[in-house]
């Protein structure tokens, strides 16, 4: 019984030491990554570590909230937000570091149906108004809602169409609009229609990157890490081809 | 069919450890006791003539009208059925003042049909002075004659009570029992009275129904069943007979009154009827021994001559002897078998009762 | 406060009342029925009454997005019978306020039926009164506390009501941009003042609700 109870301890032990170790060996990266970003993060991150050795471990969320854990001590070393505002407000307030900060993926308005054959190649649709419902991401909370009516603005129909708006908090919960069908069509992310793997559904017009603003996404490392070696490995193999193709499988430009 | 008023009930129930069947017809007036120990049925049988439980095979007819007859595809809801019915506690609606109560159901008869008047039903149950107050401040006594007076108002063809009296204290129940007694006198209507208080049923009961079991055990005039089903119903100490007597005379110098009856006479104190007036008279085994001569120094003055009919040993010391009094009257006497083996009793033996004292029951 | 804080209180106070009204009517017979029935389904539908009290309200504005949209039985069967579909609309709003704030109002219910018990409604059959009459003559006011209870609580319930709205709603003023919409809005945006002016009021509405509530039942237990 009590030779039992010995060669289970000597074994979680030798089991404790050999976890420890390893944990030791490879350096790991908290990171914090904006909810439209999270499935090509989960590839670039699959990647860096067959490439590095390093483990990047993710925390899918919204940039406002990240902001706000952030200022409160939450433990990230770099965050990807999905915006440009945040991380210079970050670096700005003392929580980044300045020259980490890149934009690491721009992204591209759609206007897509779930249904074949609404939208037209030139978004022709938008002057015909033929629906009822046009799903738009709140353009006071994502960057996506502001672009969208950006473009709008610039092509004199904002004032006409705002009555027909429904409007989605974040660029997920708009798409979410339009994929149920409840909105016939909406202006979302190209990231979320355009999934490696996945055949295209529903009919798109991938607005001109020259109506509105462009839609930057930007990484910073945040300062708690500056030692960090994973972190910086991380961030600068978000900049290597590797990523980029990555990201631009996804509808990203860079 | 019965114009005679009188109601007829039958049906037959099945619960798993219980099983019930009864058919009754009973007569279209007076009270008619449901008499039995707690879980024989009595008040299944009540809500089954309520149409307030389901059972099989149910006919409730009372005079001409039938209230259900399944076999004919026959129900009525029970706010249908003409009925009043006083639950064992008064659920008097909290929400009303006693008045509203009272004219709860009135209200909901239409007034070509009214039988019985407010001021009737206020003047027989002593309700003025509770009229105005709220259920929550009456006595439980005065709660139910409430719930009487609610249920007379609605001017049923027929009034079930269920133990009305079995929440109160003696004090509210002796309070209660002359008002019972008034409406037994006034009313026209047959009332289904269920209790398992033999005393109330010796005092109010005209018509007694026994049942035990979900069996009717006894059907009848209520002296003829307690005397004869004595020994079937469970009454122990409360074993005796109902004696129908009349008032012989009143001795005004020892305040005592006789009563008078087939075979016999028993002196009791005095009592508020006139001479001529019909009274019964409750005699309980446990006050009758016997002598075989009559004894002329004994402190007991009613003495009756009897035979002894038969003797019936109730446990180890003790033995029930049923008696008849000259003139057929009944008789039960509790002695000891050591009694009855010095006096060398047996059936056929004429004795002396002593009756050691007498409840009036009415 | 500006014209659109104002209008989208008055969308939640008449979202609301409409609600508790609708819920008042529905709960009602749900809530007798759970409190007298001896049927094994009782387990069930007190179940699926009380489902919105567990589920996120997310997972609940997803499901009425999906049901009440073209592909979705309930958006199908509105199609069919000219209604159109309910999302982004003030009737699908109060479609689901009903749901979400179900519980709320059928269990105060329930628990006042069950306190009245069979015995008034039998004494109020054998003197009378047809199942009409008893319902308005006895049951009512003998549950007034629960229907007090209810309608309070079904009402604030859905002032508050938040997760489902923001998945069925699509934010659009004067029709579905109600107050906890509203503040959540003001707070992301950091209009921090605005947002205090709303959420401070909510906060004082839901006091006074809860107080309404206690001074209102005095003995009786409300939750």
């Amino acid at each position: 019984m009590t030779e039992t109870m010995n060669r289970l301890l000597t074994g979680v032990v030798a089991c404790v030491a050999a976890l420890t170790m390893t944990v030791a060996k490879a350096e790991e990266v908290q990171v914090a990554v904006a909810a439209n970003f999270a499935a090509p993060m989960e590839r670039i991150a699959a990647e860096f570590a067959k490439d590095t050795g390093h483990k990047a471990v993710l925390s899918v969320g919204a940039t406002g909230k990240f902001y706000a854990q952030i200022k409160n001590g939450a433990p990230f070393d770099v965050l990807l937000s999905a915006d440009d505002e945040t991380p210079a407000k970050l670096v700005a307030e003392g929580d980044g570091l300045a020259d980490s900060r890149f934009t690491y993926a721009i992204g591209r308005l759609v206007l897509w149906s779930s249904k074949p054959g609404v939208v037209d190649a030139a978004g022709d649709v938008l002057k015909k108004g033929d629906f009822k419902h046009l799903a738009v991401a709140n353009p006071k909370l994502a960057p996506y809602g502001a672009a969208a009516y950006d473009m709008l603005r610039k092509l004199g129909l904002l004032e006409t169409l705002t009555p027909r708006f429904v409007t989605g908090e974040n660029i997920a919960q708009t798409f979410q609009f339009v994929a149920t069908g409840n909105a016939e069509l909406g202006f979302v992310a190209l990231s979320q229609v355009q999934i490696p793997g996945k055949p295209a559904e529903g009919s798109q017009w991938i607005v001109p990157a020259s109506m509105h603003a462009p839609i930057k996404q930007d990484a910073v490392l945040l300062k708690k890490a500056a030692q960090n070696q994973a972190a910086l490995a991380l961030l600068k193999y978000l900049r290597g081809d590797t990523a980029g193709k990555i990201i631009n499988s996804f509808g990203y430009e860079r | 069919m019965s114009s005679d008023g009188s109601v007829r009930i039958a049906f037959s129930l099945q619960h798993p450890g219980f099983s019930m069947q009864v058919d009754l017809v009973l007569p279209g007036r007076g009270i008619t006791a449901l008499f039995g120990r707690s879980g024989s049925g009595k008040t299944s049988c009540l809500r089954v003539v309520a149409g307030l439980q389901a059972a099989q095979g149910v006919r409730v007819q009372v005079g001409d009208e039938a209230w259900q007859d399944d076999a004919r595809g026959v129900r009525l809801p029970t706010h249908r059925r003409p009925l009043g019915y006083v639950f064992q506690e008064a659920s008097l609606f909290p929400h009303l003042s006693v008045r509203d109560n009272l004219e709860y159901g009135m209200r909901r008869v239409a007034a070509a049909e009214r039988r019985v008047e407010m001021a009737q039903a206020v003047q027989w149950l002593g309700l003025s002075a509770l009229i105005d107050r709220r259920p929550e401040g009456l006595s439980g006594g005065e709660r139910q004659r409430v719930a009487i007076g609610r249920a007379l108002l609605a001017s049923p063809r027929l009034l079930l009570m269920d133990e009305p009296l079995s929440a109160l204290d003696l004090a509210s129940r002796a309070a209660i029992l002359p008002y019972l007694q008034r409406l037994h006198a006034e009313l026209s209507i047959p009332v289904l009275y269920v209790s398992h208080a033999i005393d109330e049923v010796a005092r109010l009961a005209d018509h007694t129904v026994v049942l035990d079991a979900g069996r009717v055990v006894a059907s009848g005039p209520t002296a003829r069943v307690l005397n004869e089903t004595g020994d079937l119903l469970p009454l122990g100490e409360e074993n005796g007979v109902l004696i129908e007597a009349v008032v012989g005379l009143h001795d005004g110098a020892y305040h005592l009154s006789r009563l008078d009856f087939a075979g016999g006479h028993l002196w009791v104190t005095r009592v508020d009827i006139a001479v001529g007036g019909h009274v019964r008279a409750r005699v309980l085994a446990r006050d009758v021994s016997v002598a075989l001569s009559p004894a002329s120094d004994s402190s007991i003055a009613n003495l009756l001559p009897a035979r002894v009919l038969s003797m019936q040993e109730e446990g180890p010391d003790r033995v029930l002897l049923r008696l008849e009094a000259d003139g057929g009257t009944p008789l039960l006497a509790r002695i000891t078998r050591r009694s009855r083996d010095q006096l060398g009793l047996a059936a056929g033996m004429a004795v002396i009762a002593q009756v050691k004292s007498v409840a009036l029951a009415a | 406060m500006t014209p659109a804080d104002v209008s989208a209180i008055t969308l939640t106070l008449k979202l609301a009342g409409l609600t508790t009204v609708l819920l008042l009517l529905i709960g009602t017979p749900i809530a007798w029925w759970l409190a007298h029935t001896p049927s094994r389904l009782k387990s069930v539908v007190g179940a699926v009454v009380a489902l919105p009290l567990v589920l996120p309200p997310t997972v609940l504005g997803f499901y009425l997005l999906l049901l009440m949209g073209p592909k979705g039985l309930v958006g199908q069967t509105t199609q069919a019978l000219g209604i159109g579909l309910l999302p982004f609309t003030f009737a699908g709003l109060v479609v689901a306020s009903v749901l979400y704030s179900m519980p709320f109002v059928v269990q105060p219910l329930r628990n006042a039926f069950e306190a009245i018990g069979s015995r008034p409604i039998e004494v109020a059959a054998t003197l009378r009164a047809g199942p009409w009459d008893r319902f308005r003559s006895v049951v009512l006011p003998l549950a007034r506390p629960g229907f007090i209870t209810a309608s309070i609580l079904g009402f604030a319930h859905t002032v508050g009501e938040f997760g489902v709205i923001l998945m069925i709603g699509g934010n659009i003023p004067e029709r579905t941009r109600v107050l906890s919409v509203a503040i959540y809005d003001h707070v992301e945006a950091m209009e921090y003042t605005q947002a205090h002016w709303l959420a401070g009021g909510m906060v004082l509405f839901s006091f006074l609700v809860l107080l309404a509530l206690h001074a209102l039942n005095g003995k009786t237990r409300v939750l």
